[in-house]
């Protein structure tokens, strides 16, 4: 009997095709994702970093859903050109917080992993608005809804709740005082900003959009753009920590 | 035949029955309570749909139509056919809309005006609704179809159920029009390929399993003794599909009044999880399912029997163990551990032997036909459709190599290559099923028109080439100016430079699409005049029956 002969099992029966194709198919994504739960360089701690503030979570899902992956990436390469057009590459644990990961697969955009506080809130505002008021060949399309959209913040504890489940450090406090903590972040004069302070340490509030009359998608959005890439201190982080 | 009809509700029919009522009311429910006005717009458009198919169970019940369908009809099998017809068009249909909106959104990149800076048009929703129109709206409509006839004829029976095989094809439009409307009122998981929201990703679910159900059943009322191979590359195709989605959109919402939803893995587990499913969508939805056309239709055309068994063999059991793990190699120099992406760019370039050896075993197929190549433009699209595959199976593992993809990685360089493959490949062969299908099942002798199709061919051919030969300019252009140092050690480039550069290439790239647009256009008409005028086939002549027989 030749051994093509044998190849009949799997051609008369239909389950026994099935499992075949389902053992070929499990192998290669076993081996290539289970480590990445175990390993130290994916799963590291790293100084600095800390959850999204429920406005910068407000404003990452707006980032979403009008789609800005689809042009920007958010992953730093270690390449020398990037390294001096965009900053220092990019560390697992600078997206540990990230659901759903943004790291993006296109630059019709530069890259944003390290955008934030490279330009004014004014300049991030007007350049929503309509890009070619500030960088006049830009392809972008403009956003101004942001600024007149209201934000949702009906659910915003829901969102924290949710990210806590999954094992987002959130704290009882962060998760009770999220809608506080999202008003005093982009209203300061308004918001409990000592709270949110002590809640969340370093983390910028202001009007964002530059109108205190209302909290807006741009507020949201902007307060994320900012704090992009700013979390971890490399003055201090030690790139060798995990060689062995 | 006795006038008393026993009046029954088969075990089936009550089971989508309730099933359907179940999800209409429970639908009612969450749109009447969300504050989600996305949300509630899909849950009344869901639970219309189930209602409206229960409505339609008990219609024919009370009408009395109760008798089971025949199997065989004068010793011949009873086909169900119909479904199929209406996947084919919905193809056709699903087609024209994702190569127009995949034109609008070539033109805003070089016309940003044409966003119209409001929330539904611009690129950024716009985007993920020509990759899903065109992968999953229209390319599934296409594996729906072409599965169905072709696990049907190749198994000489008749497909199992009454509601079933409506259930999949009609749910699984519902699925894009769901997913659709989403992504322009904001609505997306923002994972590429897979943007659908939970509830979208719920509701795929639920109908692929039936798929399955369908496929595995029809198989299991076979009258041939062996399965033939298109059918394990469908069957391979719907099996792991099914994995990856599940794995790849775990995700729970906020809550159940809410369209937003969290998936479960973060950051670089979610990074890998995503390029896992990512590329076997390309690898088992975009090969593997389009394989299997290619196994039935381009002998079937020939009228020639597959190359070789023993290389089938081969080539499906490799291209399916390979596939799977080649997705790393979309996060080189991430912050994925290197070995990941090695491992990922090392099955990339072992995947080129499996790929060569399907294309070969569908080239080879022609050998002893090749005059068909003149006379037939319906053959050479599928053949051209097959070197494109090569071309591009050729063209991945060369960009998977670390040292190339630091350099094409983030440009155009990867949409010219998406687009050979998928307006060369999956188009191609897809068109070409898509002509062979129609004519098949309206009971005609052939196409309305080869010249038409030769006009479709000629003109998409040229579309193509536009296409990516412009993306390939732009693409490795953009790269090296990215990279480029001046005489003192400095960038030479701002950001913006580079974009400017791109603008010329972008207006030959929507050219390119216009005209790939333009070429399925004629198509439509063509097929159109096939079904109502086109010349019906000899009762008999025409098919046999389905078998095909493989070459040792």
């Amino acid at each position: 009997m030749s051994a093509w002969k044998k190849h009949e099992i799997f051609e008369k029966n239909s389950l026994i095709l099935t499992i075949g194709i389902v053992v070929m198919v499990s192998i290669g994504g076993l081996v290539e994702i289970v480590p990445l739960y175990y390993l130290k360089s994916t799963i590291e701690k790293t100084e600095g970093m800390r959850p999204y503030t429920p406005l910068e979570l407000a404003g990452r899902n707006i980032y979403v859903r009008e789609g800005c992956y689809t042009c920007h990436s958010q992953q730093i390469r270690p390449l020398r050109d990037e390294l001096e057009r965009y900053g220092m590459y990019s560390l697992a644990a600078e997206s540990m917080y990230d659901r759903p990961f943004q790291w993006g697969s296109k630059r019709t955009g530069p890259d944003l992993a390290r955008v934030g506080g490279k330009y004014s809130d004014e300049w991030q505002r007007d350049h929503l608005i309509n890009p070619r008021s500030v960088s006049p060949t830009s392809i972008m399309p403009g956003y101004p809804f942001l600024a007149e959209n209201k934000l949702n913040t009906r659910d915003i504890q829901d969102h924290l709740e949710l990210n806590a489940m999954y094992g987002v450090p959130y704290t009882e406090d962060q998760i009770k005082y999220a809608r506080a903590d999202l008003i005093a972040q982009a209203d300061p004069e308004r918001g409990d900003i000592d709270g949110f302070e002590e809640r969340y340490p370093g983390a910028l509030a202001r009007s964002f959009d530059g109108d205190p009359s209302q909290i807006t998608e741009m507020d949201a959005l902007i307060a994320y753009l900012q704090m992009l890439g700013t979390l971890v201190d490399f003055e201090l982080y030690d790139n060798n920590a995990n060689l062995r | 035949m006795s006038e008393r009809r026993a009046r029954y509700l088969s075990l089936e029919e009550g089971g989508f029955a309730l099933l359907l009522a179940a999800t209409a009311f429970l639908c009612l429910i969450i749109a009447g309570k969300t504050f989600d006005q996305v949300l509630a717009f899909h849950a009344s458009l869901i639970s219309l749909a189930a209602a409206v198919g229960t409505f339609f169970i008990f219609r024919r019940y009370f009408d009395g139509d109760t008798m089971p369908i025949p199997q065989e009809v004068d010793g011949k099998p009873n086909y169900n056919m119909a479904p199929v017809e209406f996947a084919a068009w919905a193809s056709v249909f699903w087609g024209i809309a994702g190569f127009l909106v995949g034109l609008i959104i070539a033109l805003q990149l070089a016309y940003p005006a044409l966003n119209l800076d409001l929330p539904w048009t611009h690129f950024g929703r716009m985007r993920p609704l020509h990759t899903s129109a065109v992968i999953f709206a229209f390319g599934g409509n296409v594996l729906l179809a072409t599965s169905m006839y072709v696990v049907q004829r190749t198994c000489r029976a008749r497909m199992p159920g009454r509601i079933l095989p409506w259930f999949v094809v009609l749910g699984y439009n519902l699925f894009i029009v769901v997913a659709g409307t989403g992504y322009l009122l904001g609505v997306t998981h923002g994972k590429e390929y897979a943007e659908p929201e939970w509830y979208a990703d719920y509701l795929l679910t639920v109908v692929w399993v039936f798929y399955l159900l369908l496929f595995l059943g029809t198989l299991w009322k076979r009258k041939e003794p062996h399965i033939y191979v298109a059918n394990w590359f469908y069957l391979a195709f719907i099996v792991t599909i099914a994995v990856l989605h599940v794995f790849n959109n775990m995700a729970l919402p906020i809550s159940m009044y809410s369209s937003k939803s969290y998936i479960v893995w973060a950051g670089v587990q979610d990074a890998m999880v995503q390029w896992w499913y990512g590329h076997n969508a390309v690898g088992f939805f975009l090969t593997a399912g389009f394989l299997a056309i290619m196994y039935y239709f381009i002998p079937k055309r020939a009228d020639r029997p597959v190359y070789s068994y023993r290389l089938s063999i081969v080539h499906f059991w490799a291209l399916i163990f390979i596939y799977i793990w080649a997705g790393p190699h979309h996060l080189h120099y991430t912050s994925l551990p290197q070995w990941a992406s090695t491992l990922g760019m090392t099955f990339s370039i072992i995947l080129w032997m499996p790929s060569w050896g399907g294309m070969i075993n569908g080239l080879m197929t022609l050998s002893g036909a090749w005059d068909k190549l003149r006379t037939d433009p319906v053959l050479r699209m599928m053949v051209v459709s097959v070197a494109f595959y090569g071309m591009s199976t050729f063209e991945g593992p060369v960009m998977s190599i670390r040292a190339v993809n630091s350099l094409s990685h983030y440009t155009d360089w990867t949409i010219g290559h998406v687009h050979a493959g998928a307006l060369g490949w999956v188009g191609y062969i897809s068109f070409g099923a898509l002509y062979c299908l129609i004519p098949w099942l309206y009971n005609k002798k052939d196409v309305y028109s080869l010249r038409l199709v030769d006009w479709h061919f000629w003109v998409s051919t040229l579309g193509i080439v536009l296409y990516i030969c412009a993306m390939w300019v732009s693409g490795i252009m953009q790269g090296l100016m990215w990279r480029a140092y001046d005489s003192l050690g400095f960038l030479e480039y701002s950001f913006i430079e580079t974009v400017d550069a791109m603008h010329p290439f972008y207006v030959m790239r929507a050219l390119g699409g216009g005209l790939f647009l333009l070429g399925a256009l004629i198509m439509v008409y063509n097929l159109y005049m096939t079904a109502r005028h086109g010349e019906s086939a000899e009762a008999v002549a025409a098919q046999p029956d389905g078998r095909l027989a493989a070459a040792e």
